[in-house]
C-alpha cells in the first residue's frame, strides 16, 4: 500500500506523485516564466495595498516589506487596507461624510447573472450536445455550425439589434434580459464544448446499459454525465470567466439596479472628475478576482483532465 | 424456452445492405457462433438480434416472441460488448450489479448474486476496484459475470475474446465454453476467429457480405465446406483451391487436368452432373500424401518454402503449371526446398465445386 494519504490528498487535490522528477534546473525556469505571468496580478495586488499618493510614483515602490533589508528602503511601501474599505464606502465629495458605493450590491450582482446563466447554459447546452451527440439530425453539422456562428461576430456588431430587440419586449435593465442574452451566448460554446467529450465516450457503454434495462433518462443521467464531469468543470469554469469579465453588454444592457462589477468599476474609477484613482481601481480588481479565483482553484483537478480528455488511450 | 430465431433479417443503411435475407434458428442450450472476415455484417446482425439495431426488413424472434419493435431492455437478453462496456464510474461490483436494477431485488439478495457470479469467474478479490484499475483478462470477466448474473432469454457476445492476448484467450475460451454449458440458454457469439468458433460453438454460421453463406457443426463446415468461400475461409493452413478442367467420369473415377497435371481419382458421383468444363478442385494442404514416384493419382510440385510448425511442417510448393500448393508433412518426412514431390490427394477430402462456385455433393 501507498504511504497514507496527504491533506492535500484527503481534500480531493491531485496526488503528489513525480513531484520533483524535473530536477532543479527546469523547475527554476518554469518557476520564472510563470512569475512573470503573474506579474500583472501581482502589480494590481499590491497597487490595492498602497496609499493612493505612491499609485503613480517614480521610483515606484515596489514590495510592502524590505524582505530583510534586502530591498532597498525607497522601493518599499507601508501597506494599508484603506482602498479596500473606500470600494464599499467613501466620500464622494471632498471633505464630505462617507457614503455607501453601492459595490456590494454590484457584486451581488455580479455573481448572480454570471452564476445564473453559466449554469442555464451549462444544462441547455449539454443536453443539446447530447442531442447533438447521439440523435444526430439531418444535416447535423449544419446546425453546429449555424450555432458557431452566434460567435464568430464580435459583441460590438450584435449590440444595436440587441439593444433595439430588448427595449422592444421591455428586457432592458432587467435581471432576466442579461441572463437571457449571456446564457445565450454561452449555448454555443457549451454546446460545441460539450459535444466534443460526449463524442468521446464508448457508446458500447450506453448500449450495455440499455441491455442492463435503463431507460434513456437513465442511460444519459447515470451512464453518460458521470463521464463528462471533467468537461463541464471545464465548460462551466471558462463560460463562468467568459460571463464574469464581460463589459460591453451589462454596459449597455443592465440599469441602476442589475449593474454588475466590471460596469460599476469603470464609473467609480472615472467619475468625479478628479482623475483615475489607480489604486482604488487596483482594490476593486483584487475583489473582483477573488470568486473566480476560487473557482477554479477548487475544480482545478477536473480542469486538467477536462481540458486534456481524449487524448489518452482509453 | 430460451430460442433465437431470424427470419429473412435485412438490414440497409442508406444504399449500403449490411445484412441481407439471413435465416439462422438457435435452439436452447445451443451457442451458434457468427463467423466471417470484418465487414461482413455480423455483428450489425446480432445488434439487431440485441434490438441495438432496428431491421429494416424480417423478423427477429425471441423465446417464440417477435420483438422487431422492442428496444433492448424489453428483450431480456444478456450482451457481452467487444471492448467491455463496463462503466468507468461504478466498481466492479457495481459493475456486475447493474442488470439486477431491473429486478428490484433487496439488497442483500443483489450482495449474495453477485458474490456468487464473482466466485463462478474468480472475481471476488477485485469487486471493490475500479474497472480502471484491473487486468484485461478480469475486465473481460466482469463482462461475463454482468451477463451471467441474470437469468435472461438468451446470450449474445460480441467479439468476447479479440482483446486478449493468445495464452489469456485460450484459458477464457475453455471458461466461457463451461460456463456456458451450465446455463442452457440460446447463445449467438460473433467472432473472426475461426478457432474460437470452431472450439465454441455447436453450430457455425459462416457469414460474407451479408449474407450467411453456410450453417453447420464445426465438423460440417470443415469437412463439406458448402461454396468456395466457406472452403477458403474455414481451416488453416488455407485450403488449396485449383481450376481444373474436367475431363470425364466413368465408373466413379473423374479425370482431371489440374496444376499441369492429368489426375484420375475416385470421385463423388455428383461430379458426374458437372459438364466436362472447367471446376474448382479443393484440397486441404493435410489430405495429401507425398508419394515416391510420378503417378495417374499425382500431381507434382517443387517445394520453395519450408515452414516448420512443430508437430508438423508447411511447405509451399510451385506446382508444373505455375500456381502454389500448400502441403502439411508430419514433421519426421525431411523435405528440402527445390525437391520434387509427388502428392496425391485423398478423395475423400477432395471437393469439387461448379462455376456457380457451389460445392458438388450427392
Amino acid at each position: 500500500m501507498s504511504a497514507a494519504p496527504s491533506i492535500f490528498e484527503k481534500l480531493g487535490f491531485r496526488k503528489a506523485s513525480g513531484v520533483g522528477e524535473a530536477g532543479w534546473g527546469h523547475t527554476l525556469l518554469v518557476a520564472i516564466v510563470a512569475f512573470i505571468y503573474f506579474l500583472p496580478v501581482l502589480m494590481i495586488i499590491f497597487t490595492a495595498l498602497k496609499p493612493a499618493t505612491e499609485a503613480l510614483s517614480v521610483p515606484p515602490t515596489l514590495s510592502p516589506t524590505s524582505l530583510f533589508g534586502l530591498i532597498p528602503e525607497q522601493f518599499v511601501f507601508s501597506p494599508t487596507l484603506e482602498n479596500f474599505t473606500s470600494v464599499f464606502s467613501r466620500s464622494m465629495t471632498v471633505g464630505g461624510a462617507p457614503e455607501d458605493t453601492g459595490f456590494d450590491h454590484f457584486f451581488f450582482n455580479s455573481i448572480v447573472i454570471a452564476s445564473v446563466s453559466v449554469l442555464l447554459a451549462l444544462i441547455i447546452g449539454t443536453l443539446a450536445a447530447y442531442g447533438f451527440s447521439r440523435y444526430p439530425l439531418k444535416g447535423n453539422d449544419t446546425y453546429l455550425f449555424i450555432i458557431l456562428t452566434t460567435r464568430m461576430l464580435p459583441a460590438i456588431v450584435v449590440i444595436i439589434p440587441v439593444i433595439l430587440m430588448f427595449r422592444v419586449v421591455g428586457l432592458s435593465g432587467s435581471y432576466i434580459g442579461i441572463i437571457l442574452l449571456y446564457t445565450a451566448f454561452n449555448l454555443a460554446f457549451t454546446i460545441w464544448m460539450m459535444k466534443s467529450f460526449f463524442d468521446e465516450l464508448s457508446t458500447d457503454v450506453e448500449d450495455a446499459a440499455r441491455i442492463d434495462g435503463s431507460s434513456e433518462v437513465k442511460v444519459f443521467l447515470k451512464i453518460c454525465l458521470p463521464q463528462v464531469i471533467a468537461g463541464l468543470a471545464a465548460t462551466f469554469v471558462f463560460g463562468l470567466i467568459l460571463t464574469w469579465n464581460e463589459f460591453l453588454f451589462a454596459l449597455l444592457l443592465t440599469g441602476v439596479d442589475t449593474r454588475t462589477v466590471p460596469v460599476a468599476m469603470n464609473q467609480a474609477v472615472s467619475s468625479g472628475g478628479r482623475g483615475t484613482d489607480w489604486t482604488l481601481l487596483a482594490a476593486i480588481e483584487t475583489l473582483f478576482l477573488i470568486p473566480v479565483f476560487l473557482v477554479t482553484f477548487f475544480l482545478q483537478n477536473h480542469l486538467l483532465r477536462g481540458v486534456t480528455f481524449g487524448t489518452v488511450k482509453r | 424456452m430460451s430460442t433465437i430465431e431470424i427470419r429473412k433479417l435485412t438490414k440497409k443503411f442508406g444504399e449500403f445492405v449490411a445484412v441481407q435475407d439471413a435465416d439462422l434458428s438457435v435452439k436452447a442450450g445451443e451457442v451458434v457462433c457468427l463467423l466471417g472476415p470484418s465487414g461482413c455484417g455480423k455483428t450489425t446482425t446480432l445488434r439487431m438480434i440485441a434490438g441495438l439495431e432496428r431491421a429494416t426488413a424480417g423478423d427477429v424472434i425471441i423465446a417464440g416472441k417477435r420483438m422487431n419493435e422492442l428496444t433492448p431492455e424489453k428483450r431480456d437478453i444478456a450482451m457481452v460488448f467487444q471492448f467491455y462496456a463496463l462503466y468507468p464510474a461504478l466498481s466492479v461490483g457495481q459493475n456486475i450489479a447493474m442488470p439486477l436494477h431491473f429486478e428490484k431485488l433487496s439488497q442483500a439478495d443483489a450482495d449474495k448474486r453477485v458474490k456468487k457470479v464473482a466466485e463462478i469467474l474468480h472475481l471476488t478479490d477485485v469487486l471493490d476496484r475500479m474497472p480502471g484499475q484491473v487486468s484485461e483478462g478480469e475486465k473481460q470477466r466482469i463482462a461475463v459475470a454482468r451477463a451471467i448474473i441474470r437469468d435472461p432469454n438468451c446470450f449474445l457476445f460480441d467479439e468476447p475474446l479479440s482483446r486478449l492476448d493468445v495464452e489469456l484467450r485460450h484459458s477464457m475460451r475453455g471458461q466461457i465454453k463451461e460456463v456456458l454449458s451450465n446455463l442452457s440458454k440460446a447463445t449467438v457469439i460473433v467472432t473472426h476467429d475461426q478457432l474460437e468458433a470452431l472450439t465454441m460453438a455447436d453450430r457455425i454460421a459462416i457469414m460474407r457480405d451479408g449474407m450467411i453463406e453456410q450453417v453447420g457443426t464445426p465438423h460440417e463446415v470443415f469437412a463439406k465446406p458448402a461454396n468456395v468461400f466457406v472452403a477458403s475461409f474455414i481451416g488453416t493452413p488455407q485450403m488449396n483451391l485449383m481450376e481444373a478442367e474436367l475431363k470425364k467420369f466413368s465408373d466413379g473415377v473423374v479425370s482431371v487436368t489440374v496444376a499441369g497435371n492429368n489426375v484420375e481419382m475416385p470421385a463423388d458421383p455428383a461430379v458426374s452432373k458437372l459438364k466436362p468444363s472447367k471446376v474448382m478442385i479443393g484440397i486441404r494442404p493435410r489430405a495429401f500424401t507425398a508419394e515416391s514416384k510420378a503417378s495417374r493419382s499425382t500431381i507434382g510440385a517443387q517445394a520453395e518454402l519450408i515452414e516448420p510448425m512443430g508437430a508438423e511442417t508447411l511447405i509451399h510448393a510451385r506446382t508444373e503449371s505455375g500456381g502454389d500448393i500448400r502441403v502439411v508433412v508430419p514433421r519426421a518426412q525431411r523435405i528440402k526446398i527445390g525437391e520434387v514431390l509427388h502428392l496425391k490427394p485423398d478423395p475423400k477430402q477432395t471437393h469439387f465445386f461448379g462455376d456457380n462456385g457451389k460445392a458438388v455433393r450427392a
